[in-house]
């Protein structure tokens, strides 16, 4: 466990003092600001966080907001964490130190996640002012919030599933960013068929899953759905660094 | 261990890797002693560098086993690695953190706990002579420095074996001695494996030598006795007071000797006379010199270098 420990540690103290880090934070921050201010400026104030989580409403659907902002993001915090081991040669020491390959993984998912819920947390002082300025209703921001930290590490465990698969850090905020985007547009898709297949790409994508928890609904199947594939992504980038060895 | 009975820390057999088609390494078998500086010799692509990363577990190998300390690394790899500092060919450091940071992290993946950290911190740093360094950003080092750091992390948990990739490639040679000297001081206490191709480096440093080719063992002793082993054809250079040419087929004729090369000078003429297996001719060479009324300035026996060994097992397929 020390050596899960060290990992977390290492990764969260880089995260927090290397530029890219902080240029994300504030892209982060400046991104979700404009669509906190759209919030502000509805025409009619209800006084919700909706622009904030999901964006900009063109009547049967929505776009933008935290969620494609997290799509964005995500990948640049994970594609540092394997490739640059890939890239430096430090893999190989980290290999060879006595840590289990779970370990590394894990611990650079936690490390990850922990600097998410960081810049989430940043993003907290819009509910405190829509709070103190006005009268909103909390069950959906709460619940909204928590969709989101669901949400978020889904993303991350994608973009760690890219970092594993290759050494090159553009490759893999690329490779990161296109899957996800692929999950979020599904939605979209899902409207052009009928029938099953409708129901299928809907239930792949990942916004209509979070689409219930900005309304103020926590459906057990939408957390399962959220947890379930942050747990498929983490473990088979477990498997691919595994395999590594036999390569 | 006081016993003087063999003390196997490591066991190879059979060993083999395929990196597609090619074995990489084939059937390599060998044993380290406790306590024994191991130089593993070889050209490169001789696959000094996948045996190593099988010994440290960084990959299992194709077919074969690794013992270390009566341990599989297959099946016990966890607890092999911790009795391993390994120090890789190229050094991979993390660049942006600094050396203590880099020295800390290192350690606690190595499940020190920060307490021995600490202890061990100290010692290291002072070992590895970076004092000056402790608190500058790996990644402005130069590549002397980063080798150091690079031992620092191997030695920092104080591990049995340490084994290392090319400890002296790349840096400048007032560094190559101050490494060679630190191995030695290490290889006092700890097993020692290490890898290079430059020969003198391994005569030096090591107590026993593998040389190996192709992904094959040609070769393994002690340096000492692999000089002496391949004198086996040796040459001595004749030196005498005359220009006369008829010595020379009396000098052929004599038994044991393959073959004479004739260099003349002006006033004298140089012998280099080649000699079989297991023949001592100097006797004999002198004797025939005085018989022919001429006096033998100066008889020399040339032995072969490490160097020339290494060619010879090398390049030629009669090793």
């Amino acid at each position: 466990m020390r050596g899960l420990r060290a990992i977390i540690t290492k990764e969260i103290l880089s995260f927090f003092t290397s530029p890219t880090g902080y240029i994300v934070g504030m892209i982060f921050l400046l991104g979700t600001g404009i669509f906190f201010t759209i919030d502000l400026g509805n025409p009619f104030p209800e006084a919700s966080l909706t622009r904030f989580f999901v964006g900009l409403d063109f009547g049967q659907t929505t776009f933008g907001g935290v969620t494609l902002i997290l799509i964005l993001i995500a990948p640049i915090l994970t594609m540092r964490l394997i490739s640059e081991e890939q890239k430096l040669g430090t893999i190989e020491l980290l290999l060879t130190s006595p840590v289990r390959d779970w370990e590394i993984i894990i611990g650079k998912f936690i490390a990850s996640f922990i600097f998410l819920l960081f810049m989430i947390g940043l993003t907290l002082y819009y509910p405190i002012l829509l709070f103190l300025l006005a009268d909103p209703d909390p069950g959906p921001i709460y619940s909204g919030y928590l969709g989101l930290i669901l949400y978020g590490a889904l993303t991350l465990s994608i973009g760690l599933l890219a970092s594993t698969l290759n050494s090159n850090q553009i490759v893999s905020a690329v490779v990161a960013m296109g899957i996800l985007l692929i999950l979020y547009f599904a939605d979209y898709a899902s409207t052009v068929v009928t029938g099953f297949w409708s129901t299928f790409i809907q239930e792949i994508g990942i916004k209509s899953h979070f689409d219930d928890f900005h309304k103020g609904i926590i459906d057990s199947h939408d957390v399962v759905y959220f947890i379930s594939i942050t747990f498929l992504f983490v473990f088979l980038s477990i498997r691919i660094l595994e395999s590594r060895r036999w390569r | 261990m006081t016993t003087k009975k063999e003390d196997f820390i490591i066991e190879a057999g059979n060993l083999t890797h395929y990196y597609g088609p090619q074995p990489a390494i084939e059937d390599v078998e060998f044993k380290v002693q406790r306590g024994e500086i191991l130089g593993f010799l070889g050209p490169n692509g001789a696959g000094k560098t996948t045996t190593m990363r099988i010994l440290t577990g960084y990959m299992p190998p194709t077919r074969g086993t690794v013992q270390i300390d009566g341990m599989d690394i297959v099946k016990d790899s966890l607890e092999c690695r911790k009795k391993i500092g390994y120090l890789p060919e190229t050094v991979p450091l993390h660049t942006d953190m600094t050396v203590k940071n880099y020295l800390t992290f290192m350690g606690s993946l190595r499940g020190m706990s920060r307490r021995s950290i600490n202890e061990q911190l100290g010692n290291v740093i002072e070992i590895c002579r970076l004092q000056d360094y402790y608190k500058t950003i790996v990644g402005k080092l130069s590549k002397g420095y980063r080798q150091r750091v690079g031992i620092a992390q191997a030695i920092l948990h104080e591990p049995e074996i340490l084994v290392m990739d090319e400890p002296t490639i790349g840096i400048d040679p007032i560094q190559v001695v101050e490494t060679r000297r630190l191995i030695q001081d290490i290889g006092k206490q700890q097993t020692v494996v290490l890898s290079s191709h430059i020969l003198p480096e391994v005569s030096m440093v090591c107590g026993r030598v593998l040389i190996i080719n192709q992904g094959q063992i040609v070769a393994e002793d002690t340096p000492d006795n692999l000089a002496t082993r391949l004198q086996a054809t040796q040459q001595i250079l004749v030196e005498i007071s005359s220009t006369n040419k008829k010595i020379q087929p009396v000098l052929e004729n004599i038994e044991g000797v393959t073959g004479v090369k004739r260099q003349r000078n002006t006033d004298n003429t140089t012998f280099e006379i080649t000699v079989a297996d297991g023949y001592d001719v100097r006797d004999a060479i002198s004797k025939v010199i005085i018989e022919n009324d001429c006096s033998l300035l100066s008889m020399q026996l040339n032995s072969m270098s490490l160097e020339q060994i290494f060619l010879k097992l090398t390049t030629s397929e009669g090793a």
